[in-house]
């Protein structure tokens, strides 16, 4: 081939790529395709649509716009806003109850307390064993506090309530059940009939009847059981009656771990010379626990939503201080406000525990 | 050489460390332990209530109750009619039970058999229909008024839990499918509010979401004179729902027959398209033929007996609603409560049951040129269904736990009419005791339809 030939050769030259079509990609793309792909699908956002543009605003201008905040005089009742004055004038009793004024600092010790706690598990600034320590022992130094004794000057437990006395109940409700509810699983599989029987028994009885006749047998039936001149008070019954519920739920938790656990780890365990019950709390518990984490999480928080039940049997815990402070003859009318700050509280809770567990068991952090 | 070694030598074990020994020494202490626990909690219990002025036992059950319940309604009395009618169940069930042992044993299915399913079905529907018809009289019933007994009181309360339970259980699961269906959805925005509509209702307690509905909804709605109507025969005010109530005519009696025997019929054509398909692999139309057999037999019972019942339709006279059926205010919040409670949880496990299935499974559909309803209808549902179904039981059996909390609007449960009933005698804990059962009873009953259901669906292995 000559070069005048090789010249007249067409060289590719790539050009520049054209950008997409505007409807495949960027901010119309993505709502052509996931909301008005199809005629349902457009009905469909177009119904969402009206419906957020009905509620939305309406509610932000209720709960936002229009709202009252200063304390102080009431709200006037021509009001169209939220009155959140009501909550402002009431946050005490809702936190604490009617803990007396001048010790108002031990309540908030205890939070700061549990506060700090909580932030050591969810950054993991310690090891495992030193937050399973400082959990155990938490219950103690809380009760110290609120309670007073030992230098400081006793409340007495019939004025404990609002938010406290909720945490305070699943809180301690959840760290006694545990260890329970892990005698419950093991007893519930082991090869001794009657220990197995029993087990069976107080799991099944448990889970089968609602909490309320539990905390109505922790309130009505335990003082009857106990012998004369033994008195134990309300609240300390019913957190007996929360303890008793949760760890059937815990155990069946538990169980899910132990089985997924192979029989070689029991059998290699064994072989290598441990005890059985060595084997158990070397080899085996720690697996079975380190599964079920997640599931414990869940049963945290359905524990905390349980706790509200107590204002049955007579407590005021935080909603029963919502429902108490609704019917104070100088604050009638705010039930709404009342009963959405308490929506809120409880989900905030719930709803970052929950999201809590979901990122444990996502990342498989433990 | 002689050997004289005779192998390892066993050595001697102390007897505590024998592991049979040994279980049955810790058994001998457990068992101890409760028993001395048990006796002492008796005695205990026996000094507490003489001392109180208790006497124990069930005898308090037949005096008169004294209060009055907001929501009664009529009690089959067990006499003369109920009787019969209980005998009848009772006979044609017992003899399809033994009919299907027999079967199986045999090796076969009870609906393998044409002729035995056309028995079952007239054993079952036919004999109690038969003694519902021709026997003389109607069934005595017990309506629940001050002056009856304990015994009333209480059964009227497990009458309305079972109520508000059945219609919470049916209600919320439409409800979740629903949510669950838009929370699969394509539409960003819809799935979005589905998830939220979850997100928010699992996290706040049902007991303020019940407080929620009854003091501020249902209480806050507008009073009996400017109630809210709808389509005129439907009236909402702060008494309570005030809905039309159906009175049965002459043809009633044969309209109800007409829809048995149209369901009857419709379950054996089912039955018989779906061996077809099994055999043949053709496909029958199902719903058209069921849908027409469902409308032309009550339709032909209608124009031969005449209409099958009118309706009451509330109306406002002097200072309240009368005529028509009244859901008390403390009902429809109850159920409305739990419905929406419960629909979150329920949604999320249909959710789950249907994201179970595994992609692979749709797209072999799709490849095997099944339509998207057909994949989902005969592929999709079915294996889904074997995961949703358990914990939705579980979730069933948490509504009828959580009913309970009607005690705390005033809904009179079981619950809270033992709650008066304690207060008025103070028998704590045969009231307690009572309640227990019930709920065991109910608890049991349920999980055991779970485990008949679960054994029905599993996955045969080979």
């Amino acid at each position: 081939m000559n070069p005048a030939a090789a010249q007249k050769i067409n060289i590719f030259i790539p050009r520049p790529n054209e950008a997409p079509p505007l409807d495949t990609a960027g901010p119309i793309g993505w709502i052509r395709q996931n909301l008005f792909n199809g005629k349902g699908n457009s009905l469909l956002t177009i119904l969402a649509l009206l419906f957020l543009l009905k509620t939305v605003p309406a509610l932000l201008s209720w709960a936002l716009f229009k709202a009252t905040w200063v304390s102080g005089a009431a709200c006037d009742a021509t009001r169209e806003g939220a009155c959140w004055a009501f909550v402002v004038e009431k946050f005490r009793i809702l936190m604490v109850g009617i803990y007396p004024s001048p010790h108002l600092w031990r309540p908030a010790v205890s939070f700061g307390l549990l506060a700090t706690v909580v932030i050591l598990t969810l950054f993991r600034l310690v090891s495992a064993r030193t937050l399973a320590f400082l959990w155990f022992s938490l219950p103690l130094p809380l009760f110290w506090i609120i309670n007073g004794g030992m230098g400081l000057a006793h409340v007495d437990q019939s004025l404990w309530g609002g938010l406290m006395l909720s945490m305070g109940l699943a809180v301690v409700g959840i760290l006694f059940s545990l260890p329970l509810g892990i005698l419950l699983a093991l007893g519930r599989r082991s090869r001794m009939a009657s220990v197995k029987a029993l087990s069976i028994g107080i799991i099944e009885l448990i889970r089968g009847v609602p909490l309320i006749t539990i905390l109505f047998m922790a309130s009505v039936m335990l003082p009857l059981f106990l012998p004369k001149g033994v008195n134990i008070n309300n609240l300390l019954r019913v957190q007996i009656g929360v303890i008793l519920f949760s760890s059937a739920y815990i155990a069946e938790v538990i169980r899910g771990g132990l089985q997924a656990i192979p029989p070689g780890q029991m059998e290699a365990a064994v072989s290598t010379g441990l005890t059985h019950w060595q084997a158990t709390r070397l080899v085996v518990l720690p697996q079975a626990l380190r599964h079920v984490i997640p599931s414990i999480i869940g049963r945290c928080v359905a524990l905390f939503k349980d706790t509200s039940l107590v204002i049955i049997v007579g407590l005021l815990d935080f909603l029963g201080m919502i429902k108490a402070s609704t019917q104070d003859p100088e604050w009638l009318g705010y039930e709404a406000e009342a009963y959405v700050f308490c929506a809120l509280v409880y989900w905030i809770i719930c709803f970052s525990i929950s999201r809590y567990g979901r990122s444990i068991e996502k990342n498989n952090a433990w | 050489m002689i050997h004289t070694d005779t192998g390892p030598q066993r050595e001697k074990v102390a007897f505590w460390r024998v592991p049979a020994i040994r279980a049955i020494l810790y058994q001998a202490l457990a068992i101890g332990f409760l028993v001395v626990m048990a006796l002492i909690i008796y005695k205990n219990t026996l000094a507490n209530l003489a001392k109180r002025g208790i006497k124990t036992g069930f005898s308090f059950l037949t005096n008169e109750a004294g209060f009055a319940i907001g929501e009664t309604g009529a009690m089959p009395l067990l006499q003369g009619k109920t009787l019969w009618l209980i005998a009848a169940v009772v006979l044609g069930g017992g003899v399809i039970f033994f009919l299907s042992r027999k079967m199986k044993k045999e090796g076969q299915e009870l609906s393998d058999s044409t002729p035995l399913c056309l028995l079952a079905a007239t054993l079952l529907i036919g004999l109690p229909g038969a003694v519902l018809w021709f026997f003389p009289g109607d069934i005595p019933t017990l309506h629940y008024s001050e002056s009856s007994n304990y015994i009333a009181a209480l059964a009227t309360g497990l009458a309305n839990t079972l109520k508000v339970s059945i219609v919470a259980c049916v209600l919320s699961t439409i409800l979740g499918l629903f949510v669950a269906l838009a929370r699969l959805s394509p539409n960003w925005l819809l799935s979005r509010l589905a998830r939220w509509y979850v997100e928010i209702n699992r996290n706040i307690p049902l007991l303020m979401q019940l407080f929620f509905w009854y003091f501020i909804v249902f209480q806050g709605l507008p009073s009996v004179r400017k109630s809210i109507e709808l389509w005129g025969i439907i009236s909402i005010n702060n008494r309570g729902l005030f809905v039309p109530r159906p009175i049965f005519l002459a043809g009633g009696a044969p309209f109800v027959a007409a829809v048995v025997i149209a369901l009857t019929a419709i379950w054996f054509y089912l039955r018989y398209v779906k061996r077809r398909q099994d055999s043949t692999g053709q496909q029958l139309p199902r719903m058209l033929p069921s849908l027409g057999c469902f409308i032309a037999l009550p339709a032909l019972s209608m124009a031969c007996f005449g209409t099958p019942f009118s309706f009451d339709i509330p109306h406002l006279a002097g200072f309240n609603f009368k005529g028509g059926m009244t859901l008390t205010p403390e009902f429809v919040a109850l159920v409305t409560g739990l419905t929406i409670y419960v629909s979150a949880f329920n949604a999320e496990i249909i959710r789950s049951g249907i994201e179970s299935v595994s992609r692979g499974q749709r797209e072999a559909a799709y490849a095997l040129s099944f339509s998207k309803t057909e994949s989902m209808k005969l592929i999709i549902l079915p294996q889904s269904l074997r995961v949703i179904v358990p914990p939705m039981i579980n979730e069933y059996l948490a509504v009828t736990k959580n009913s309970s909390l009607a005690v705390a609007i005033g809904y009179p449960d079981l619950v809270s009419v033992g709650g008066t009933i304690l207060n008025q005698t103070g028998q704590a804990i045969e009231v307690i005791g009572i309640w227990m059962g019930v709920y065991l009873l109910l608890s049991r009953v349920i999980s055991m339809g779970m485990n008949w259901y679960n054994a029905k669906i599993k996955l045969v292995e080979r």
